[in-house]
């Protein structure tokens, strides 16, 4: 690695441990599957952390359990609450994903590069979100729909392993009644109780319209899904700088020091988690990064 | 209901003519694919084609929307991809055995082209250009195929 001198970081200047979380207190929890849930925190008395933008994510502190970094997954709340969606994978998700109404967890953040919205102004815009990629691209979603005037045709496809792995399930049935966006659902596999679309996600994308020298694109999901999404996406016209990438990596320190979540030249948890796929698109075919 | 609407050469070539698969393909080709095809309309809850079964025909979809099923011992029927206007239904007519590898059923009503496999065969086997380029056609929807049971292994981490 390159001397200090030439590595920015997300520490404060303010003399305060960049290591300190400030303490929330989980305000409600909804579980959207068996292993995903999605939590509400309030600050507990002291200053909430600062705003966040689209697509930058916090990392999260169980108390005696350990910390992992997780995505934004709601918009900011009048009195700084902040919504996380967590899957119980490893013993600090799952002690958060357990976190009841009234548990105090740890908050540091918010981190990261988020979804260039500015990119999108004027532009159709294709949303591709696989399994937990919806809830990094929903503060996205909710932000665009704020201000719809501004983004031309909005075509969001969503696609979960089965009907039973959808997160989010009652907004979904509300997205996809607007008007004023085209939100495709599919799960990779159903029964027969399921009457909507079966597929991966890039089953789904022929059946998107845009205008692809006018278009941006944001794609977050499981890294062969997004592979196979790009690959689509660029073979239908859209440019590279134009299709944009949250990629996920084992985030320890969350301000591009410790390297845990280095990702070819970048730090994931610094100059991403966002990337344009100019930027990091050689690297998905190197096997060793 | 289900049924074969009546419908003409010509106007099935019609229909052909405007389908995603078939769109570009000569005038010729496609008059000679619907003069061995017929208009279908199938209820839900209808099979197309059954696992096991000859494959002896291709399935151009109109409107509707159908389930590509796969039948496991010890589960329920499970529902590997969705087929819908503009896409087509059906490979195994082409090479031998000739049988059909998975169900396909109706999940509304649905409309589509039934092209007969035999006449296809042998117009293909004639006129080998023809039949290249229908291949070209139809190896992207294989690969489709092929990619997404390729991401749902990843995602599932069983390799």
């Amino acid at each position: 690695m390159s001397s200090s001198a030439h590595v920015s970081t997300s520490v404060p200047d303010d003399g305060t441990s960049p290591y300190a979380p400030t303490p929330y207190v989980v305000r409600s929890r909804t579980l959207e599957t068996s292993d995903i849930a999605t939590l509400v925190l309030a600050p507990a008395g002291g200053r909430p952390i600062r705003p966040f933008a689209p697509g930058q994510f916090n990392m999260l502190y169980a108390w005696g359990v350990g910390e992992a970094a997780i995505s934004i997954s709601g918009p900011l709340g009048d009195d700084g609450e902040l919504v996380h969606t967590v899957q119980a994978l490893g013993p600090t998700s799952r002690a958060l994903f357990s976190a009841l109404p009234g548990t105090c967890v740890g908050v540091r953040g918010p981190y990261g590069v988020g979804w260039p919205l500015e990119a999108a102004v004027g532009k159709d815009v294709v949303i591709a979100a696989g399994g937990l990629g919806l809830p990094p691209l929903r503060p996205l979603l909710y932000r665009m729909l704020a201000e719809r005037e501004k983004y031309g045709r909005i075509e969001v496809v969503y696609g979960a392993r089965t009907p039973k792995h959808l997160v989010f399930y009652d907004e979904l049935q509300v997205w996809r009644a607007r008007h004023d966006l085209r939100f495709q659902v599919t799960v990779d596999a159903a029964g027969r109780d399921w009457y909507g679309d079966v597929g991966v996600v890039t089953t789904r994308l022929p059946d998107t319209r845009f205008e692809p020298a006018q278009t941006v694109a944001f794609v977050c999901g499981p890294e062969v899904m997004m592979r196979f999404t790009v690959q689509a996406l660029l073979e239908r016209g859209i440019g590279p700088d134009a299709v944009f990438l949250s990629m996920e990596r084992n985030m320890k320190c969350a301000i591009g020091l410790c390297g845990h979540c280095q990702f070819g030249p970048e730090f994931v948890c610094r100059d991403g988690p966002v990337f344009s796929y100019r930027a990091i698109g050689p690297y998905f075919a190197v096997r060793e990064v | 209901m289900s049924g074969a609407p009546t419908a003409s050469p010509a106007e099935i070539a019609g229909r052909l003519a405007t389908h995603g698969f078939f769109r570009g393909l000569s005038t010729e080709l496609i008059e000679a694919i619907a003069s061995g095809a017929r208009l279908h309309t199938y209820r839900a809850g209808e099979f197309l084609l059954r696992e096991g079964r000859v494959a002896d025909e291709m399935f151009a979809v109109l409107e509707g929307k159908v389930a590509l099923e796969v039948f496991a011992a010890d589960r329920m029927r499970i529902t590997i991809q969705t087929v819908g206007p503009g896409e087509v239904i059906g490979w195994s007519w082409l090479a031998p055995p000739h049988r059909w590898s998975l169900d396909a059923i109706a999940v509304k009503p649905t409309h589509a082209v039934v092209l007969e496999a035999a006449p296809l065969r042998a117009r293909f086997a004639e006129h080998p250009a023809e039949g290249y380029e229908f291949l070209l056609r139809l190896v992207p929807v294989l690969a489709s195929r092929i990619q997404g049971m390729e991401m749902q292994l990843l995602e599932a981490n069983v390799l």
